[in-house]
């Protein structure tokens, strides 16, 4: 570090102020707009919430907004019991576990592409009915993977004599789990259900393949897509506002919880 | 006087490796009962069976007449102290203390009482309502210890209780440890491979070796008769002497500088002297033996006879207070 020359240090400092410009200008701007009084991207008219109110009325985005809360809270409630469960289950069989270990992972890794061109095959091949039910189902396949991680890395450190001094001390396997093991790993599991949940809110691809074709299970990301047909408004500008509020709150609480975990 | 615990011909296998093997040993009421070995030697491993984590192979556990070796850790009156304490971390002093009463559905007021009596014995009351992380390694492990006597088990097994205090708490809670067991009354098994606290502590010693046992008796016994070359070895320190292919064997405080009261005699020279306070410790080089042997004299007899090192001096002992083995 020393060594370098000022020039040098002046020109990677610069280069880091351009990237971090790349990254932020955009949103900055678009949070800007969303209160811009106008609604032009070309001049500054004043500020004022009027977008958010316009957004409040429409009945479209209100009901993609419900309807994306519906797909987030459910499948991310039954991906956090599953993951919770999988997790433990791959941790206290670790020997044979190498193989279902790579499968769980899968869902993480492939693209979200091939995953709703695989979903939807696969409800078309069973003739289900597609709607919003379907949507969650999908959602649970990659939270599930997200969940199961997350609370596998706090297993890791986990110190499983606890649980035989539980069974030591009389307690069957159900009160262990419930008075010991659950209370210990359960901010890893929230967490992961908070990661779950942003991820759940602004997916796209996949909630677009299986939502089937009536508007009833359109979700925000869905509608926002629909509306940007017709170009940027204000309006988008101040949902999108909310939708980066939303993830950005889950996501900081998700790394509190996560860091609470892994310290000692 | 019937056992309270009877290990009848009991063997474990972890794939090809014998943890256990054939183990037999009879345990009384209101014993201190250590079992000494090495890592390796199964002590663990015939803990774990105890305390109904492992199942044996082979053979049979009965505590009280019944056969235990197939019921639940959760269903047997026995207790283990972890080595790690395995306290619950989100639990504080009580709340630990209380869980396996809790378990028990014992009334409310019960459990309290129970709980602060414990806490009492143990010195725990004015931290009853800290978290595991507050508290220095000897509190951890005294409520690791009030955890388990609380449910008052027929038997308490301790994995190396000890293990983790400093050497000076260590010597304070070796006495500790037997009074408390003298006074709560229940019959405590400690496993440890630190042969001074197993002499110090128990009633009864068994020395495993390879999962099997060598011997058992009390410290005197195993201390001054022990069964084999290994025993006498693995307990305090042992000088060997091969003569005519058979080993004898000497301990050093029974090695003394006065000849004249001697049945045996051998010359040798001090080649070092170290002085411990208590004793004076000499290692002196003779023909009997490759490596020098080592003499222990009190510090009594050390002031009637001072050697320097370099000196030639003349070592002295007993028949009766020699072993011998055929190994």
């Amino acid at each position: 570090m020393a060594d370098r020359s000022p020039a040098t240090r002046r020109s990677l400092a610069a280069l880091l102020v351009a990237v971090f410009a790349f990254l932020y200008i955009p949103i900055v701007t678009l949070v800007a707009l969303s209160f811009n009084e106008g609604g032009m991207p070309t001049a500054w008219t004043g500020f004022s919430v009027k977008w958010y109110s316009a957004l409040m009325a429409n009945r479209d985005i209100l009901s993609a907004a419900i309807n994306t809360l519906i797909v987030a809270v459910i499948s991310t409630a039954i991906a956090a019991v599953l993951g919770t469960l999988l997790a433990l289950g791959i941790e206290t069989r670790r020997r044979k576990g190498r193989a279902l270990e790579a499968l769980v992972f899968a869902p993480m890794i492939i693209p979200d592409i091939v995953l709703a061109i695989a979903l939807l095959s696969f409800f078309s091949l069973l003739k289900v009915p597609m709607g919003l039910h379907t949507i969650i189902l999908s959602h649970v396949v990659f939270n599930l993977a997200f969940v199961s991680a997350v609370v596998r890395a706090r297993l890791k450190s986990f110190d499983w004599s606890v649980t035989e001094a539980s069974a030591d001390l009389g307690a069957p396997a159900f009160t262990t789990f419930r008075r010991v093991t659950l209370p210990l790993i359960l901010p890893a599991v929230i967490a992961g259900a908070l990661l779950a949940f942003t991820l759940s809110v602004d997916e796209f691809i996949i909630a677009f393949f299986t939502a089937g074709a009536g508007r009833a299970s359109t979700t925000l990301p869905m509608q926002i897509f629909a509306m940007i047909r017709f170009g940027v408004t204000p309006e988008i500008n101040a949902l999108a506002t909310l939708v980066m509020i939303v993830s950005v709150t889950a996501l900081t609480l998700s790394q509190r919880l996560n860091k609470g975990v892994l310290a000692p | 006087m019937t056992a309270l615990l009877s290990i009848d011909d009991v063997s474990k296998r972890f794939g090809a490796v014998t943890a256990v093997d054939r183990l037999s040993l009879d345990i009384m009421e209101n014993e201190f009962f250590a079992l000494l070995g090495a890592s390796g030697s199964g002590k663990t491993t015939l803990l774990r069976m105890l305390a109904g984590f492992e199942t044996p192979d082979a053979g049979a556990i009965h505590l009280d007449g019944a056969d235990i070796s197939r019921v639940p850790p959760n269903r047997r009156p026995v207790n283990l102290m972890f080595q790690s304490y395995a306290l619950f971390p989100h639990m504080t002093v009580e709340g630990n203390i209380a869980y396996g009463l809790e378990m028990e559905r014992l009334p409310r007021s019960e459990i309290a009482s129970r709980v602060a009596e414990i806490m009492e014995i143990t010195e725990l009351a004015p931290m009853a309502r800290r978290k595991p992380d507050q508290l220095s390694g000897g509190q951890r492990q005294r409520v690791a210890l009030a955890r388990a006597l609380v449910k008052r088990p027929r038997l308490l097994l301790l994995d190396e209780p000890l293990g983790a205090l400093d050497k000076k708490l260590r010597a304070a809670m070796q006495l500790e440890l037997k009074r408390l067991q003298h006074e709560v009354g229940i019959t405590f098994i400690v496993v440890t491979h630190d042969q001074e606290e197993a002499l110090v502590m128990a009633d009864r010693v068994a020395i495993l070796k390879d999962g099997r046992l060598l011997q058992c008796g009390t410290p005197h016994e195993v201390y001054e008769h022990p069964a084999n070359r290994f025993a006498a070895d693995f307990i305090g320190v042992m000088n060997f002497i091969e003569e005519g292919g058979r080993t004898l064997a000497v301990r050093p405080e029974r090695l003394h500088l006065f000849p004249d009261r001697a049945d045996r005699t051998v010359e040798g020279r001090v080649t070092a002297r170290a002085y411990h306070g208590l004793d004076l410790q000499l290692h002196v080089a003779t023909p009997l033996s490759p490596k020098p042997l080592l003499v222990r004299l009190t510090a009594n007899a050390a002031d009637r006879r001072p050697v320097a090192e370099g000196d030639i001096v003349t070592l002295g002992w007993n028949e009766a207070d020699t072993r011998h083995f055929n190994d």
